[in-house]
């Protein structure tokens, strides 16, 4: 009875956490018996993955932003501006894809540091500033693409990124090996990873939970890894995409829980004041987190490119609402200070879960945006009655 | 009719574990300028916010009776309508409108649906013209200096046709000239049967202008002074206002070894550009390894703005003096500067700038230090849990983990968190902004007991405090600041309340 005591306690305490998962569980649940399970068949769910790729990476930039109390409205325009500009060194200056990458990368940040200058130093608000961004990179846009209208990518390899799988080991139809082994070699990593955190906090002395709960901890984590490599697994394996997307988030969970800059960025967030009396350069934090929005709205071209094989004159058009959406719906608060760069992901999945079942369901378009506004607005109703009982 | 236009009557009004005003009675004549005098935190601004509808019926019990009728106001708008006008430290004008925009803001002079401008302007110019101001009404409120501003206002005030004008603190952001010249048309008004209640630290200027004085102390209403029937003298209010016994709630320090001057501040002046005053002038002190120094004076004094200004200015104001800290001489452009050399700041606003609340104990400690906790570019989170519990332990912060939003803390627990937080930066100098602000008693005498253990270790502390028996039950040298200035440095055995009044409200 006291584990099934631990369980409700621990499920109270991390509801807000838990939310999210849950409800991308329950929509995934639903989509598949209405649809038959051909929701959750290998096809579709690579296909939702790899769509949801360059939001997600802009969702992940858009968390930290609003995080510092700011938002980027310029980033769907930025993406598109620089997928084109990918396009055109790939085919008409000719040059590597390596070398194309760089030079958007650093555009990109570039660009975003700019965006940051303007609100951190010249003090204009960051709705106002990007704002501004969205209308030039939308005419910067459309003025490359003038001349040539779309602009088609034949390079294989950098298509790859957005379309590609990685190569398998061994032939066995209908299985994907590598990706197998991936997954398993994550799963390994872990469950290594949880007993390394167990057993430091125990050496300090901490409170850890009961071991039944670690145990079914584990397994319930391990299953949920197992489950989706095995069904990605049945379909050419993990793609390109979500091999950037995994490395990203990786990087950022790992910068904004672990390290200093993480923590300032929160606290900022918190409360700028107190940030700044406690010694921390609030305006080189802004600048800095600009900056990565900057980076990633390049990546998320590039992603973009990839997966159409071309540069269009729309491209990016409303991508930064979905980013803001899919931030708000994963857990970010707009008061500031809180909000996970997992969450944001998880909300992107959620969006984008929602688009691709009720596609396949032929639900109309119109009824579509209403019911993912509804979602939308009901996830930040759930954050907010959940607040105050947290912790 | 009685001759009073006034009358409160046992006004008790209490916050959350405070009694702010214990059956206060006041009263006021009709064409009387009626003076109310009292320390920080003695319940002035809360009984005219009670008298004003701010605190609206219900909130307070007591009766209030104003021209003969008793009133129940449940917002400003009530007490207005009656005819009592507020006019608040903080002006209430709106910089970007003009001057006659503001005088009939919110009620506006109307030609059927639509607001008369032309008539407005008219009107605005002789509201004008009665506070003595000889400018075109047209120009914009941000335009106008401070003492002009205030003229404003009670040109908005008149034009609401006010019986009973409330004045909180009007000449504290003035300089002399405008002072005079404000306490003249006060005068005036009175002539024109405005009464007035005029609320002032500054003694001299309530002696010159007073018909009555009122004097209240910790919440309690404790005399009522006539011209002409009583005594009255800056002595005699001084001691009203003062007068409690310092209770023994001090806790003894075992040695008091001073060492070098740590930190020495010669002529520092400071301007604030957002204010578009000089808010400190020709400052200059020091303190002592292993020293508690007392910064006493009122508010707006300027205290928590030299504190500022040592302390990285992160205000931005525009600094001209030299600040020695182990006698070099050092320039901080920002608060990691002063950190980095060993001083720390402990906010008096801990809600507002000292704490971060959505956030744990734990990441409010670590805040201000994170390199000590950090290995290889990351932080070492269960060092980090050892070092927020070991200060929770040394602090005896009442929390079940340090996992804690500091939000739900109560006052005591989050001042100690502030503290924990500038203790982990090590710091040689500690400068506590009204360290037992809204805090209790048990919890006061934690922190006393903890400012000796620190000063013995050989910390050196500055503590500003409005409570003048803190300043006197801690301090080893008492500083006193009025309107920017160092006005006085007293050794302990020499310092009373009366005398740091006396320099205080010069």
């Amino acid at each position: 009875m006291r584990f099934m005591d631990e369980a409700k306690y621990l499920l109270k305490q991390n509801i807000r956490d838990y939310g999210m998962y849950v409800a991308l569980a329950v929509i995934m649940i639903i989509f598949t018996v209405t649809t038959g399970g051909l929701f959750i068949s290998s096809r579709n769910i690579s296909n939702l993955i790899n769509q949801t790729g360059y939001i997600a990476v802009l969702a992940v930039g858009m968390t930290l932003i609003i995080v510092i109390r700011h938002i980027d409205l310029s980033v769907g325009y930025l993406a598109g501006f620089l997928g084109a500009i990918a396009a055109i060194l790939l085919t008409k200056a000719g040059a590597p894809v390596y070398l194309t990458i760089l030079v958007v990368l650093v555009l990109g940040t570039l660009i975003g540091l700019f965006n940051g200058y303007l609100v951190a130093y010249v003090g204009i608000p960051a709705f106002v500033a990007t704002l501004a961004g969205m209308l030039a990179f939308r005419g910067a846009l459309l003025l490359v693409t003038e001349e040539t209208g779309t602009i088609i990518v034949p390079n294989k390899s950098f298509n790859a990124i957005g379309n590609g799988f990685i190569p398998d080991i061994a032939h066995i139809p209908g299985i994907h090996l590598l990706t197998l082994l991936i997954g398993g070699l994550a799963i390994v990593f872990y469950i290594y990873s949880e007993f390394n955190v167990r057993k430091n906090k125990i050496k300090y002395n901490f409170e850890v939970i009961s071991f039944k709960m670690f145990i079914l901890k584990l397994v319930l984590v391990s299953s949920i890894i197992a489950y989706v490599t095995w069904i990605l697994s049945g379909y050419n394996g993990l793609s390109w995409t979500v091999v950037i997307v995994i490395i990203v988030v990786a990087i950022y969970h790992v910068i904004t829980t672990k390290t200093p800059l993480g923590r300032y960025i929160y606290a900022v967030g918190g409360n700028p004041e107190a940030a700044k009396l406690s010694g921390i350069d609030v305006s080189k934090i802004t600048l800095i987190v600009f900056g990565s929005m900057g980076l990633l709205s390049a990546l998320s071209g590039i992603l973009y490119t990839a997966r159409l094989q071309s540069a269009t004159t729309t491209a990016g058009t409303l991508f930064e609402l979905d980013a803001i959406a899919a931030a708000y719906v994963g857990g970010v608060s707009a008061a500031g200070g809180v909000g996970k760069v997992t969450g944001s992901i998880v909300g992107a999945l959620v969006m984008a879960s929602l688009i691709n079942g009720m596609n396949l369901m032929g639900v109309g378009i119109s009824y579509q945006y209403i019911i993912r506004g509804a979602v939308l607005a009901a996830a930040v109703i759930f954050d907010v009655k959940t607040r105050n009982k947290s912790r | 009719m009685s001759e009073y236009i006034l009358e409160m009557k046992n006004i008790t009004k209490t916050f959350p574990g405070v009694k702010a005003l214990d059956n206060v009675d006041f009263r006021v004549k009709k064409g009387e300028i009626h003076c109310l005098v009292g320390e920080n935190g003695s319940g002035k601004s809360t009984l005219m916010k009670v008298l004003s509808g701010v605190y609206p019926f219900g909130e307070y019990s007591g009766e209030i009776i104003f021209d003969g009728k008793p009133q129940k106001f449940k917002s400003i708008n009530d007490s207005e309508r009656v005819g009592i006008v507020t006019i608040y430290q903080e002006l209430a004008l709106i910089p970007e409108l003009t001057i006659y925009e503001n005088i009939f803001l919110g009620h506006e002079i109307k030609k059927g649906n639509f607001i008369d401008w032309n008539e407005t302007i008219v009107r605005a110019k002789k509201m004008l013209k009665k506070v003595k101001l000889d400018i075109n009404p047209t120009l914009k409120v941000k335009d106008l200096g401070v003492g002009m501003q205030q003229l404003v206002e009670i040109a908005k005030a008149l034009s609401k046709n006010v019986k009973l004008l409330i004045l909180d603190e009007p000449t504290a952001a003035l300089n002399e000239d405008d002072s005079e010249n404000l306490l003249k048309l006060i005068k005036e008004l009175k002539e024109h049967g405005v009464t007035c209640i005029l609320i002032s630290h500054k003694l001299k200027e309530v002696i010159s202008v007073a018909d009555s004085i009122t004097v209240l102390r910790d919440g309690k209403m404790i005399s009522s002074l006539e011209v002409g029937k009583d005594e009255i003298s800056e002595n005699i209010i001084i001691k009203h206002m003062v007068g409690r016994e310092i209770e023994d709630i001090y806790p003894k320090r075992k040695k008091k070894e001073f060492g070098e001057k740590i930190l020495e501040v010669k002529n520092l002046s400071a301007y604030d550009p957002n204010l578009g005053r000089q808010i400190l002038k020709d400052v200059e002190f020091n303190v002592r390894k292993g020293e508690i120094v007392g910064i006493a004076g009122l508010m707006g004094a300027g205290r928590t703005e030299l504190a500022l200004s040592i302390f990285g200015n992160p205000k931005g104001y525009r600094l001209k003096g030299e600040i020695y800290v182990n006698g070099q001489k050092k320039k901080f452009t920002k608060p990691k500067d002063a950190i980095r050399a060993g001083i720390a700041y402990v906010s008096e606003d801990r809600k507002g700038n000292g704490l971060i609340l959505i956030d744990d104990i734990r990441n409010n400690i670590s805040i201000t230090n994170l390199k000590e906790l950090t290995k290889n570019g990351f932080v070492n989170e269960n060092e980090e849990i050892k070092v927020a519990n070991e200060y929770k332990e040394s602090l005896r912060i009442k929390a079940p983990s340090v996992e804690q939003k500091v939000g739900n803390l109560s006052g005591g627990n989050q001042q100690k968190v502030s503290l924990a937080k500038w203790l982990f930066v090590k710091p040689h100098v500690l400068i506590l902004d009204e360290p037992t602000r809204g805090i209790d008693v048990g919890a006061k005498y934690e922190i006393y007991t903890l400012m000796n253990q620190l000063v013995e270790k050989g910390m050196s502390i500055i503590m500003i405090s409005s409570e003048l028996p803190e300043i006197l039950g801690m301090s080893d040298r008492v500083y006193v600041m009025s309107g920017g200035r160092m006005v006085g440095e007293l050794p302990i055995e020499e310092a009373t309340q009366e005398k740091i009044m006396e320099l205080a409200t010069n």
